[in-house]
């Protein structure tokens, strides 16, 4: 009776050993390269965020939750800040942050264009898609392998873990916010005879902007989980306190980082979450959004009243 | 009037490889048989017409029919399988993308069913829209953009968002959107079948009164007949691809040809279709003297000068006279002068039964003349009763 192990012969794990080992001796000066932006803008992500005085900070992220999502969001962003600082992971916190904030930023550089892309390609989209769907129902921590072969342990590998983590879904919601533009519209700037450019530009990615923006959100959560799970290849961070609390079996330790790693999380899901969130019919252009931003959310709802239904009837 | 468009032979199957299915069209199958054998879609089979400069061109059908695919094949918006769009002469099947895209920036605009406008753009850099696609000016498009709101009377609305706006205002800005590139042919599709009955009223009025100063050539889909009635100076219906019959209203609804077509004008307003000219009998000479004519044909005689102008008319009894002695009686009867262009309800309101009833030209001349039974008998769609006897 042939036995399920008898049919191991072949050696697919010295295989892949051996390409990868192959991979990081020969590509080495990519493998540093790709590493050195990364290493650059994490770094000083990371000393921003550190040298912000803790109150100045405090201000800071309320100000940016209260313009963005409301008072609502910004009074709970100060409270969880000020409970994260509390529980003694402040410095914790802040180096977690950096890594996200620093894959907000690669995984816009990257995503976005690889989405629009897909959008304008089916051919390109045939080949993508597959790769986002491996992507994204592999395990988070089993990306940590190839990574620490390509570029050894420590935070800066950490970080491309995360991009890599966390680009797939604004891969994703680009394609599809381009792709879902409404066909009339579509039409309605070929016929007056936009070019590919013009109709991109124009129009699909303004209309586009709110599905981006849902992507990002999806990000920055992805991002958040990913931060976590590189502390079992050297980052630094919320999730460095975890894994010290199980390694030590401290079982507060590992719940004060929990705490402050849903605290986070919240947060920023909520900031972000509102950034894309906009009313039935009324979508905005990056520019409007930023707009948005700037002068806060809940005055444009006062300033814009419906026109009264009078003055409509008579033009 | 010149001719601004023409289409010649013109086939659209929907399918990467249409060569079967043109062969199958073009050896007398249908578009059911095309997509019985190859299960490929057939738009459009053979369509041939021709569009007058300044015609307000309808083209009729129901869903499925094709017509919305005709009116996309002139902006190439669906390319074409085969056939030619002859553009003031100029077939633009073949051109390239750049040269096309010249043409839909300069030549020809459309208006959207459900308006197509930016909804994260106010209603001003909608109108603009074709001019910023173009590369004119800011200031320059700003400025006429500004002249067209007004045009189409939204000239507040400028900065407001389109979901501001109600349907029909939201129509206007794409009408308004539609003008401003000042294309010379404006395709619209299905403009006004996604407006509530009474603002469509409303902006067919109001697309009339456009075009009387405008003077552009408009391809106007649409699947409802009594709108191209309204509407059409010409109006071309469409079934399964073909065009089943093509011609001015009141020939359509005069001779629809076919069941198909007969089907869409049973209920149609006569009354407000057909107009004098197209019922009047023409006149016949019953006396010729030095100082007049008399003609007669239908309800009476009528007494002309030189010019042929109406001076009086004269009753039966004096017809008779005249017929007997050869002479030109004494008495005169009442008469009243209709415009040719007159619609027969109009002519039915101001009929009076003693009156001889003239149909006169735009100068005044007799061109013809009307009784009770021309009026009747088109109205309740018989024969003429001139031609039955």
């Amino acid at each position: 009776m042939i036995k399920a192990d008898d049919l191991a012969i072949f050696p697919v794990d010295q295989w892949i050993q051996d390409g990868v080992r192959w991979l990081a001796l020969n590509l080495r000066p990519l493998f540093q390269a790709i590493k050195w932006p990364v290493e650059s803008l994490l770094g000083f992500n990371d000393w921003v965020l550190h040298a912000i005085p803790f109150p100045v900070m405090l201000l800071l992220i309320g100000l940016i939750a209260w313009r963005s999502a409301g008072r609502g969001v910004a009074a709970f962003s100060v409270v969880s800040l000020v409970v994260i600082a509390m529980l003694g992971v402040w410095t914790e916190a802040m180096t977690t942050l950096s890594l996200i904030t620093t894959a907000i930023v690669f995984c816009a550089v990257i995503g976005i264009p690889i989405g629009i892309l897909c959008a304008r390609s089916d051919r390109v989209w045939n080949v993508v898609r597959p790769i986002l769907d491996i992507m994204q129902t592999t395990p988070t921590f089993v990306y940590l392998v190839p990574v620490v072969m390509l570029f050894g342990v420590g935070t800066v590998p950490g970080e491309v873990a995360v991009v890599t983590a966390a680009v797939p879904p604004l891969i994703r919601f680009t394609n599809l916010g381009i792709r879902m533009v409404e066909h009339e519209i579509v039409e309605a700037g070929l016929a007056f005879g936009a070019d590919s450019r013009q109709l991109l530009w124009e129009i699909q990615l303004p209309l586009a902007i709110p599905s981006i923006l849902g992507g990002l959100n999806q990000t920055v959560l992805t991002a958040m989980v990913m931060s976590v799970v590189v502390a079992m290849i050297g980052a630094e961070g919320l999730g460095l306190v975890v894994l010290q609390g199980l390694g030590r079996l401290d079982v507060g330790r590992a719940a004060i980082g929990g705490i402050a790693i849903v605290l986070l999380a919240m947060m920023l899901d909520r900031i972000t979450q509102k950034l894309a969130e906009t009313k039935r019919d009324q979508r905005t252009s990056l520019l409007q959004a930023l707009m948005r931003f700037l002068r806060g959310s809940r005055r444009e709802e006062i300033t814009a009243p419906a026109p009264p239904e009078a003055s409509r009837q008579a033009a | 009037m010149s001719e601004r468009l023409r289409i010649e032979n013109l086939y659209k199957v929907f399918a990467k490889d249409p060569t079967e299915a043109l062969q199958i069209l073009r050896g007398g199958g249908t578009k059911d048989s095309v997509f019985g054998k190859l299960g490929q879609v057939v738009g459009l089979d053979g369509v041939s017409l021709s569009v007058p400069s300044g015609a307000m061109y309808m083209i009729m059908g129901l869903s499925g029919s094709g017509k919305s695919t005709l009116a996309r094949c002139v902006n190439r918006l669906n390319e074409p399988s085969a056939g030619r769009i002859l553009l003031d002469g100029q077939d633009i099947v073949p051109l390239s993308e750049k040269a096309l895209r010249e043409v839909r920036r300069t030549r020809m605009s459309m208006v959207f069913q459900h308006f197509a406008l930016l909804p994260n753009k106010r209603v001003i850099e909608n109108v603009e829209f074709g001019l910023k696609l173009r590369g004119v000016a800011p200031a320059q498009r700003r400025k006429r953009a500004e002249e067209i709101l007004s045009v189409v009377g939204l000239a507040r609305w400028g900065y407001h968002l389109p979901h501001e706006l109600s349907g029909g205002m939201r129509q206007r800005v794409g009408l308004a959107r539609a003008l401003a590139t000042d294309a010379d042919i404006l395709i619209m599709d299905e403009a006004f079948s996604a407006l509530d009955p009474l603002i469509r009223t409303e902006m067919q009025d109001e697309l009339l009164r456009l075009q009387r100063t405008l003077n552009k050539t408009i391809l106007f889909i649409t699947h409802d007949f009594q709108e191209a009635l309204k509407l059409g100076t010409r109006i071309a219906i469409m079934s399964e691809g073909k065009l089943v019959r093509e011609g001015t209203p009141q020939s359509i609804v005069l001779e629809p040809g076919s069941d198909y077509v007969a089907a869409f004008t049973r209920e149609v307003d006569r009354a407000r279709l057909f107009d004098a000219h197209s019922v009047m009998k023409a006149p016949t000479v019953l006396w010729r003297g030095p100082n007049g004519i008399v003609v007669g044909g239908a309800g009476g005689g009528l007494l002309l000068d030189q010019q042929e102008h109406v001076v009086a008319g004269l009753g039966e009894a004096q017809i008779a006279t005249l017929k007997q002695t050869g002479e030109l009686p004494a008495g005169r009867g009442p008469y009243l002068c209709v415009p040719e262009g007159a619609r027969l309800v109009d002519v039915a309101r101001s009929y009076r039964s003693d009156h001889a009833m003239g149909v006169v030209d735009d100068s005044g001349k007799l061109v013809g003349l009307l009784g009770a039974e021309q009026i009747l008998a088109r109205i309740a769609n018989l024969p003429s009763p001139g031609e039955a006897a």
